[in-house]
């Protein structure tokens, strides 16, 4: 028989009952619809969250005053039992590496900001001009903080737009003097909004330079040194550097933590990942059980038409004619099910970013390949049987079934 | 030449503990061309013969030897090859594909030996005006009578132009009439040569073949040919 021929017998065959077709297609499609919609739900949450650390700054590299993790028994960390402080000096000295970009000291603390009778409490860090710029903020109105001595800071001050809003309503907030804390200081830059992220809100939050927070806290320690890589390649070498100097300026005391954006990022992006998987698996059980509903649904088949596979075969077809249309049969019955299911899927994907815009929930395409092929294995192999079961009929008994 | 020669045939079937000889000691010979018809009781074995001879089924001990050819010890895939080619079913319940039309049900066979659609439809448009079929070609076998599902069942067993036609009690599920009408089809394939066996419980039809074989209990009781007198 002509391969065409036996895609139309095929599909006649399975057009002549609708039933039992629509039925496993509809199984079919259900399995790979929760690939897809599942697989879309575990990649947006993984998606959603490297995303919010990627705004974090991009090639970053973090330097945290103290030891943690497992560094192992160090004699040096025994004998002071407080660490150093981690300097503005500190920060100024990493600019001199050659893997390093940029660098922004951070101190941080709360105070509170008033201006014309409004007060409230905020959140102030206190950095340099290239806190903005490394952190990716981005300023509504007015200046960065200026490019200035590190150790003497202006009294200026660029406010979050939900405190400036708070404080200023409609009235022009740059160049005006808020009080922060016991110091009065001018506004000069507005940031643009960015709304809730991982990390601060920026909306309500105060950037001072970071002298004048060290004194307003009164405080020598850093909070954070933000140490931007020159390029993804160079974030080792930054790290490896940063640490080699912190530890030479520290009289050999490894007395800090440098973390990469990278390293949290990939631990969330393996542990997301391995949930998309697991998730994904247990779709494929359905699919396993949709590709069991075919072959019932094509032994029901064989049953059925056992006079018409004894006439067949009186016809002149040879026992491989009759396997290859069974087996036609359920590979179309799951490939227009795992069609489908796929439509479906992405229907019920793209309804989850209509619902949740902030949600990427994009099945991923390894899901949507490995579904698909998923399906039409299973719809094979268990065509496989019943398909054997009509082609080793004896035509001399399935003619009496008629 | 002769067309068919069997010599011994046995074809025995188990029922629990009992064996049921449906034939034995079967020896035959059916010239190409002949017409013969095959009688006996129910159960005499009949239907038997015509499965071997269509090579729906095999012996269980004998030599049967199609224009020449041994065919018992051809593999199932040759089997269906030469049942494809030089052999043509007509049955008494005519065994059309219920969802297929008379004429897709007439290109079957043609189908299955993968012969290109172009020269399928020449040859079943050719075959529809034989049979009188003309206006019928879309009917579904249920929109058609007996005798005109008959009649297609006759143009498929045809449509492949074999040299053997067997028929098992063709004329069983129709009337006298459509059955006379179907009977006079079949006579007429035989007269442009093709070699046609029918089984059937009518004497009336049997008398009209060239050659009646009787059977009872498996054997061959009585053979027009070898007939005394
Ligand atoms: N598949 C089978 N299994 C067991 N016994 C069978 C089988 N096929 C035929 N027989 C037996 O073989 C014998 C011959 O059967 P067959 O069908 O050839 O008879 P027949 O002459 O065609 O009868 P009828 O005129 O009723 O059609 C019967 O006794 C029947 O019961
Ligand atoms: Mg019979």
């Amino acid at each position: 028989m002509r391969p065409a021929d036996t895609l139309r017998f095929a599909r006649d065959a399975a057009a002549g009952y609708p039933v039992r077709t629509a039925l496993s297609v509809l199984a079919m499609s259900i399995g790979v619809a929760a690939v897809v919609i599942l697989t879309a739900l575990g990649d947006g949450a993984r998606r959603y969250v490297v995303g919010q650390f990627s705004s974090l700054g991009t090639n970053l590299v973090i330097v945290l005053p103290g030891r943690s993790g497992t560094g192992g028994f160090n004699p040096a960390n025994t004998i002071t039992s407080t660490p150093r402080d981690l300097t503005i000096d500190d920060a100024a000295s990493l600019r001199r590496l050659p893997s390093v970009r940029r660098v922004a000291p951070l101190a941080v603390g709360t105070s509170e900001i008033a201006h014309g009778g409004k007060l409230r409490e905020a959140m102030v860090a206190g950095s340099t001009a290239e806190f903005l710029p490394i952190r990716n903020f981005e300023l509504a109105q007015g200046n960065a903080l200026p490019d200035e001595d590190w150790n003497r800071g202006s009294s200026v001050a660029i406010i979050g737009a939900k405190l400036r809003q708070e404080i200023f309503g409609t009235d022009p907030a740059v160049g005006q003097l808020v009080r922060v804390g016991d110091r009065r200081l001018r506004v000069i830059g507005v940031l643009k909004p960015l709304g809730q992220g991982l990390g601060m809100n920026t909306d309500e939050l105060v950037i001072v330079p970071v002298s004048l927070a060290q004194a307003m806290f009164n405080s020598n320690t850093l909070f954070r040194i933000l140490v931007e890589a020159n390029s993804r390649e160079a974030i080792p070498a930054a790290r490896t550097q940063s640490l080699e100097l912190l530890k030479q300026r520290h009289r050999g005391e490894e007395d800090v933590t440098v973390i990469t954006q990278d390293a949290v990022l990939a631990t969330f992006d393996k542990l997301l990942g391995a949930l998309t998987l697991g998730v994904a698996g247990i779709a494929a059980i359905s699919l396993a059980v949709a590709g069991i509903l075919v072959m019932n649904v094509m032994l029901v088949a064989v049953t059925q038409r056992t006079g018409e596979i004894g006439l067949l075969k009186a016809l002149g077809a040879s026992a491989e004619t009759i396997r290859l249309a069974f087996l036609a049969e359920a590979a179309m019955l799951s490939g227009i099910g795992a069609l489908l299911g796929y439509l479906l899927g992405q229907l019920g994907a793209f309804a989850l970013r209509l619902a949740f815009p902030v949600f990427p929930a994009y099945p991923p395409s390894w899901a949507v390949i490995a579904g698909l092929s998923t399906a039409l294995a299973t719809g094979l192999l268990f065509g496989v049987m019943p398909a054997r079961q009509a082609a080793r009929l004896d035509p001399v008994l399935a003619l009496m079934k008629h | 030449m002769a067309l068919i020669e069997l010599s011994g045939i046995e074809r025995r079937f188990l029922l629990g503990d009992t064996t049921v000889n449906a034939l034995s000691g079967l020896d035959l010979q059916v010239d190409a061309g002949q017409y013969v018809a095959v009688m006996g009781p129910s159960g005499s074995g009949k239907s038997t013969l015509l499965n071997l001879l269509g090579l729906l089924d095999r012996p269980n001990a004998g030599s049967y030897r199609l224009e020449g050819r041994d065919v018992t010890t051809l593999s199932p895939e040759e089997q269906a090859a030469v049942r494809s080619r030089r052999i043509g079913f007509v049955f008494q319940s005519f065994h059309l594909v219920p969802r297929l039309t008379a004429a897709e049900n007439i290109a079957l066979p043609m189908m299955l030996a993968g012969i290109a659609p172009t020269e399928r439809k020449q040859r079943v448009a050719q075959a529809l005006a034989d049979f009188g079929l003309d206006k019928r070609a879309d009917h579904k076998p249920d929109q058609l009578s007996g005798g005109q599902r008959q009649r297609v069942a006759i143009a498929r067993a045809t449509i492949m132009q074999p040299a053997l036609i067997l028929a098992d009690e063709p004329t069983g599920n129709l009337d006298r009439h459509t059955g006379d009408e179907v009977v006079h089809l079949l006579e007429a394939l035989n007269g442009n040569g093709v070699t046609l066996i029918v089984v059937t419980h009518d004497p009336a039809l049997g008398a009209r073949a060239g050659r009646q074989l009787v059977m009872e209990d498996g054997q061959l009781k009585h053979d027009s040919a070898h007939a005394p007198g």
